[in-house]
């Protein structure tokens, strides 16, 4: 099992959840985030006062699946985020070792 | 007594009552999320502090009877003989005691206007006293030399419909001083201010939009055509300077922001409030644009000289109130008002001198005054919460409250 960490532009959440269901991903999480990589900040002005921003807002989506599904996974993702413009973001691929189904116990497969 | 006039007031003194819970959003918006019930706090808990004040011994000070055109005495302590008769000196048509709670309402939010200045930083124990003080020995005066029958300002012909050099003049540079003297936030200059909620503070600026015709035309203190042309006006100056500001700072920085145009449309309503009884609706539209385009660059003065007037006091209400009563001495005609006088574009040159003593006189005054208050607070129980709790924010460390919980 491996899960992946997405770093993505907002408006690209939908598209990449619908591609990553057409693979048959069953869940994902999402969170709302900030930070900065190349893309740096941006500047925000209020009353005529420029302030630099540091952080810039993104999503972050953690999906956990296995490990076979995880290639195609990575190039839907990548595909769907896309602009080519500096700041779409980043992709992590982390060994998971167990997963629990709460309600039920299941576990390993199962439980994804 | 006349029934229209008379609700006319009492609906008009409601309206500038809502002004203060409108500016306390006003405010709010504009800090961080941690400080936006500190914040709130200081403007709404004056609705409190100054009635008390008001009714036992403010608005006896203000309109009381004249001593040496200075100050009211202390013969009305606690509204005696403010009762439901007219007075035959303040709104001849309405009772004295409908005059008196139009008059609170401005009470309340001229000491509110000032909180802007001190935002994110002020003792709350700091803040009740220097209101107190404030209002007795600064808002009470100035009402009198404007307003009180005897008071120097009004017998040298000074014109001042709703409050420019009364209460936005005095907020203003009181705005300034209390900058000076509580300093500036913690990492000013390294961090960045950045307005919390811009939708809340919008909402206030709508708020105070509304509030604002009871403001001016209902210091007409009768239902007639005065009121419906200062109604008008405050309306066209509102308008105008909202869109002088959008249009400045979009030439400056690049992109029309709503802050910007509600920003505007307040230093509009600071602009025209003190020729609105006054001036007719083509000036009027002079008065906004320009109120604008001043308070614009006011608002950029504070980086350049270096004080933290956190929330724009003196730029909007300094500036602002300080070119509508120069503007009043230039645009004024008996035309509109028979009771007021000409400016200079309607050949009486002498008026723009009379603004003038009143505007410096006011700014002298009011500035001293609370620098003098300040120090007083200061020795007493200090300004500024700890270093710590101000990190924390006040919403925490002054009231055990957080404005927002997930």
């Amino acid at each position: 099992m491996k899960k992946i960490e997405a770093i993505i532009k907002p408006f690209k959440l939908d598209e990449v959840k619908d591609g990553l269901s057409g693979l048959g991903v069953k869940g994902l999480t999402v969170t709302e985030v900030k930070g900065f990589g190349r893309q740096r900040g941006h500047k925000e002005v209020y009353r005529g006062a420029e302030y630099q921003v540091d952080f810039v807002s993104k999503i972050k989506i953690e999906v956990v699946m296995e490990s076979g599904l995880v290639q195609e996974a990575v190039k839907v993702i990548q595909e769907k985020a896309r602009t080519g413009q500096i700041g779409d973001g980043k992709i992590f691929i982390i060994p998971v070792e167990e997963t629990v189904r709460i309600r039920t116990g299941e576990t390993g497969q199962e439980a994804i | 007594m006349n029934a229209g006039d008379t609700a006319f007031v009492l609906i008009s003194a409601a309206l500038v009552m809502l002004m203060t819970p409108g500016l306390a959003l006003f405010y709010g918006g504009m800090v961080r999320n941690k400080n936006v019930l500190g914040t709130i706090m200081q403007s709404f808990i004056i609705l409190g502090i100054i009635t008390f004040e008001w009714v036992l011994w403010g608005y006896s000070m203000s309109f009381g009877p004249d001593h040496g055109s200075i100050i009211g005495g202390l013969d009305w302590f606690g509204l005696k003989g403010v009762g439901m008769d007219p007075s035959p000196d303040y709104g001849s048509t309405i009772p004295h005691v409908a005059f008196m709670i139009f008059q609170c309402m401005f009470a309340i939010l001229t000491p509110a206007l000032i909180t802007g200045a001190f935002a994110e930083r002020l003792k709350f124990t700091a803040l009740l006293l220097f209101i107190l003080l404030w209002g007795t020995f600064v808002y009470n005066p100035l009402a009198h030399w404007v307003w009180g029958v005897g008071g120097w300002m009004g017998k040298m012909g000074a014109l001042d419909f709703a409050g420019g050099t009364v209460v936005h003049i005095s907020s203003g540079i009181s705005a300034l001083a209390a900058a000076l003297i509580v300093g500036k936030r913690l990492g000013y200059g390294s961090t960045a201010y950045i307005p919390h909620n811009v939708p809340m503070t919008i909402t206030g600026a709508a708020i105070l939009w509304f509030g604002w015709f009871g403001f001016n035309a209902g210091s007409a203190l009768a239902c007639n055509g005065l009121a419906a042309n200062a109604f008008v006006v405050t309306h066209i100056a509102s308008a105008m300077a909202a869109l002088s500001w959008m249009f400045m700072e979009w030439w400056h920085r690049g992109k029309p922001t709503t802050l910007g145009a509600a920003s505007g449309a307040v230093a509009g309503l600071v602009a025209i409030t003190p020729g609105s009884g006054f001036v007719g609706p083509v000036s009027a539209i002079i008065i906004g644009a320009l109120g604008g385009v001043i308070c614009y660059g006011g608002v950029l003065l504070k980086s350049r000289l270096g004080y933290d007037d956190s929330l724009d006091v003196v730029g909007i209400h300094g500036l602002g109130g300080t070119w509508g009563a120069l503007a009043t001495g230039l645009f004024a005609s008996t035309k509109i008002n028979p009771d007021g006088a000409n400016g200079l574009f309607f050949g009486n040159p002498g008026q723009l001198w009379i603004q003038f003593v009143s505007v410096v006189a006011t700014m002298v005054f009011a500035f001293i005054m609370t620098l003098i208050i300040l120090k007083i607070v200061d020795v007493l129980i200090g300004l500024r919460v700890s270093e710590e709790d101000e990190i924390r924010g006040l919403d925490i460390s002054l009231h055990n409250e957080a404005g927002y919980s997930l």
